[in-house]
Parts: structure tokens; sequence; C-alpha cells
């Protein structure tokens, strides 16, 4: 978990994590957002289920991936934040009947 | 239709911010492509936008980060070809015309670059530190932390630990202590007597003295703060439900447990090889270092012609000496394209290459004191290793018995190095298991192959790919 310096700050850009709506300042990256919200559990891990999170926050580990409006595998430690961003955790491997459902 | 341009640099951290400020000032054109949004690279990351909306904390971030603004002020003004968020899967070696082709993804959208002359400056990454239960949430390392500081003024808000050694440990902890953030414990896993060793180098570490003093000044803040020390850490565990809870390690034979949120890893650094492996360089292994780089001359050129590697991602040098060699690679690269004269050229690689020879004084004592461990050759069976296919210790370990050669046999046997990372996080664990496990030197154990694109993309972007 980790927390902002200035909390007093406007934080004028709003994004949503699983329906969740977040509060993120300019030229945050989606994972530290994530972070301050006390979300450290991005993503189930493809082969054994258990639960990741960013352990480089410079794009090599790929732990931080999440699904971002609809595409997913994003790095969320190399994206910035924009208003309306729609995240979502991605949970082990994707079947092909969760893609018909939508 | 297809860009074509005289020079692509990729990466604008020092070294590539560095060649670019070189090549622009003499009239040249280069294109800057970066992964990350802004320009800095790991070191000076943010360091404008901090300039500009959060000063204040300027004072504890340090005065080498602030330092990097001289540089970005630079680049910002001349670089106009500089784009940032663009990630290279590809370079295709020369085609029939003399160039090279490079592959990027920028906002979900693929492109490709004709180009002359490439500056590879995509610098380093943290080594991977495999101990039991490192994959947990709360798990990271000292540079991701670090990280989250400059890019967006936020700090970990439970019980902190940092464990390893290297620069990079003291400089978070004497950040986190000026900006009066708590830290429960360092955990310094430097062997004995390391500083008796170091001791060795220390003349030529003179050359490069504002380091020693910045260093000696960054161990005094922390001896001065109460924060909790162990030295001689071994048998490192981090376990916990769904995410780290709990801390598990020795000093002497003596177990210690602590209770803690955020464990930050780390020992030393080492070159980010994916591109250099793509174009199937020559590596070497540095024993010193514990890690592979590419080979390259004096001012940068590898075996490949027109193909530059500056930076740390050539050797870890630090962040000044990657300038230095971002300039010699911008100048020799200024002269073939006749934008200079030779004698010009010489005049200006002679002053880099001396300034460079003073600070890289430095390196041999850092490398003595803070030693790269060799122990991740020999860390417990259950060590997960290859973290997206979750590959343990034992399993490669296994397959050694049975017969594998290498990294790349393994590979093919256990799927390690095959999952969404690409290798980066096991590549050189691998290396150091095998190499234990066959009595080989991890020289001769070898390291995995890189295969395009080195990015995950959707079918859509290689397909779209022409239309761009």
């Amino acid at each position: 978990m980790f927390d902002r310096f200035n909390e007093n700050k406007n934080c004028l850009i709003k994004i949503e994590f699983d329906g969740t709506v977040l509060d993120a300042l300019e030229g945050e990256m989606v994972a530290s957002v994530l972070m301050a919200a006390g979300i450290m559990n991005f993503r189930d891990a493809p082969v054994s289920n258990t639960p990741r999170g960013p352990y480089c926050m410079m794009g090599v580990c790929f732990e931080c991936l999440v699904e971002i409006d609809g595409v997913g595998h994003q790095q969320a430690c190399l994206v910035p934040v924009r208003s309306g961003m729609s995240i979502k955790r991605e949970k082990a491997k994707r079947l092909i009947s969760d893609d018909l459902v939508c | 239709m297809t860009l074509c341009v005289d020079v692509v640099i990729i990466g604008a951290g020092p070294a590539g911010m560095s060649a670019s400020n070189m090549i622009h000032e003499y009239g040249g054109r280069a294109v800057i492509l970066d992964e990350q949004s802004e320009p800095g690279g790991q070191i000076y990351k943010a360091i404008d936008r901090v300039m500009r909306d959060r000063p204040n904390e300027l004072s504890w971030l340090g005065s080498a980060y602030h330092d990097g603004a001289r540089l970005t002020k630079k680049f910002r003004s001349q670089a106009k070809d500089y784009q940032p968020g663009s990630m290279v899967w590809h370079i295709e070696c020369r085609n029939l015309d003399g160039l090279y082709n490079i592959f990027y993804s920028q906002a979900g959208v693929s492109k490709k670059i004709e180009t002359k002359y490439i500056v590879i400056a995509t610098g380093a990454m943290e080594r991977p530190v495999p101990i039991p239960g490192w994959t947990l949430p709360g798990v990271m390392t000292v540079g991701a932390v670090q990280s989250v500081l400059k890019n967006s003024g936020m700090y970990p808000s439970g019980k902190l630990v940092l464990a390893g050694a290297g620069p990079l440990v003291l400089q978070l902890a004497s950040q986190l202590i000026g900006a009066g953030i708590s830290i429960l414990a360092i955990l310094d896993t430097s062997p004995k007597g390391s500083f008796l060793k170091a001791l060795r180098h220390f003349p030529r570490a003179l050359f490069a003295g504002d380091y020693l003093y910045k260093g000696w000044n960054l161990t005094n803040k922390i001896m001065q703060s109460n924060i909790k020390v162990y030295r001689n850490v071994t048998e490192l565990n981090a376990s916990g439900d769904g995410r780290l809870q709990n801390l598990s390690f020795k000093v002497n034979e003596t177990k210690h447990c602590l209770k803690a949120d955020t464990l930050a890893l780390h020992e030393g650094i080492l070159p980010n090889v994916q591109l250099t492996r793509l174009l199937d360089l020559e590596h070497v292994w540095s024993p010193r270092q514990r890690s592979f780089s590419p080979v390259v001359n004096s001012w940068g050129e590898t075996s490949l012609s027109g193909v530059f590697v500056v930076g740390d991602g050539a050797g870890v040098s630090g962040a000044r000496t990657a300038e230095y060699s971002g300039a010699i690679a911008g100048i020799i690269i200024l002269e073939r394209l006749e934008y200079i004269k030779e004698s010009q050229r010489d005049l200006i690689i002679e002053d880099r290459k001396f300034r460079r020879l003073l600070d890289e004084g430095i390196r041999p004592f850092l490398d003595t004191l803070f030693p790269a461990p060799e122990r991740i050759g020999e860390v417990p069976d259950k060590t997960i290793i290859c973290r997206c296919e979750e590959i343990t210790a034992a399993e490669i370990r296994e397959v050694v018995k049975k017969g594998c050669s290498g990294p790349n046999q393994a590979k093919a046997f256990l799927r390690c190095g095959m999952g969404i990372c690409q290798g980066r996080m096991c590549g050189t664990s691998v290396t150091e298991v095998m190499s234990k496990a066959l009595e080989k030197k991890p020289a001769d154990v070898g390291a995995f192959r890189v295969r395009p694109p080195i990015k995950p993309l959707s079918l859509e972007e290689i397909v779209t790919l022409n239309d761009n």
C-alpha cells in the first residue's frame, strides 16, 4: 500500500478499477494510483491462480498487467492515467467462454 | 509509407538524451523512441514534473536526481522527433538498401522506421532476487519503490523493509529518511569483509571522489537514524496469505522474524540485454558484476556496423559515464554523416573519454564493496525462479540431472523463460542455477535466446502494420 505525500492536492482525474472510482493526479501511472488506493493485488497468475502485484515498476517484470479500456495485458507501471479510464483486474487464464459471454 | 531517417535512439535516459543532445547540437537529427511517457530514464524519472509540481520534494530526492534536469531541458528543446510511449519490439538487420528496420508500438499502433544508425540506450534493470515467497504482492524492488516516489510522489504506507546491498539501498533509505517516512528495518546482505577487500580499489576511486563523499553522507544519515540495521543477513524468506505479511532471515545462525507490508529487494543492477540479444550480438560475462553485456568498442559500436550500445546497457557504469558514452556515440555518427570534421570529432571524443575514465574510477570500489551475489545459484529448491511459468530451482536442477545442457534446452523442457516477461526476470537466475548445477562457468552455460516481438502485441497490430 502506498500513500501520497500531498493528499490535499486536487485529484482532478477519475479512473475506474473494477467499478470503483479512484482519484488520480496528472502524470501518475496506473499502477501507482491502484497502490495508493490500497490495491496491491493486480491479477491472478495464469499458472497457479495466485495473486500478483507490481515488482519492478519499470516495465520488465510484467507482473502489473491489467486490462485497460478493453485491451488486456497492459503494463500498469508504464501507462499514465487518463480521465475516464476503465481498468480491470486480470483473472488467470482467459477462457474462450469468457469472451463469448461479452 | 515507411519513415526513413539517419539515426534512431532507443531510450531517453542519460545515455540516450546525451546522444540526442550531441547530435542535435551539430545540426543532425535523430528520432528518439522511449518506452516511458517522459524523458529521464529510471534515474531521472519524472524530473521535469517534480520540478514543476512538487519542487519541495527535490531537497530530499537529492542533487544527483536534480542534476538530470540539465539533460532533459536541452533534450526537450532540441529533440523534435522525440516519441515517448514507444515500445520497440523488433529490429531487422540491414535490408538491401543497407538500412535497419525498427518496429515499435505506440498507443496500440505499430509502425516501422528505416534508419542508417541505431543507438541502443535501454539502460539497466535491477537484478531479480529470487527468494522463497518473492511472488507475493508487496514484495518489490528498491528501484520500484524509488520509481513510485519520483514518478508519483507516493511512499509505502505500512511496515517497510529494505533488503539487499548496493548504492541504491543507501540512496532510497536516505530519501525516505529525508521525507520523514519510517523504515522498519534494513537487512544488509553484503558479505563480511567486503569493505576491506574494496579498500584496494580506494586510490582509483579518489578520482571520482564526490561519489565517496556522497556514499559517506548516505551511510551516516542511516546510522544516525533510528532504523534497525541487520548485517550479514542470509536465508531471507517472505510469506503471507495472498500478500506479504511475514519475513524471516538469519543473522549469524540466529533466526529473526519480522512483520512487513512492503519488502524492497536489491542486489545491484544488470544491463538490459533484450535488444542486443535479439540482434544476436556477441555478449560477455562479467564475473565482477555477474551479468552478460554486449561487446562494444571504446565509442560504443557493436560488431554490427552502425549499431551502438551506450550507457548501462553496455555494462553497468552509472549515469554520468552513460552521459559521456552517449555523447561519444553521437559524435561518431555526426562525423560519419558528415556534419562535422574528423579533427573536430577527435577533440570532443578525447574530452569525453577522459572524463569517463575519471568517472569510471569508482566502479571497481563499488563492485567490490557491494559484490554481485553468487548465492543466486544456490537458492533453496522451493524458490520460484521463473515467475511467469512458476518454475522452481528444484525443477531446473532436476532437468540438469537428466542431461539438460543449457538455458535454451531448459526452455523446451520446462517453459522457464517462455512466459509473458520473455525471460527478463529469470534469465540471469537460470544461468546462475544451471552454472552451479552443471559446475560450469556462467559464460559457458550461456543465456536465453531472445526472439521478436520483445513486447506483447495484439495480432491486430501486426496485421495492420503496413497500413501505418
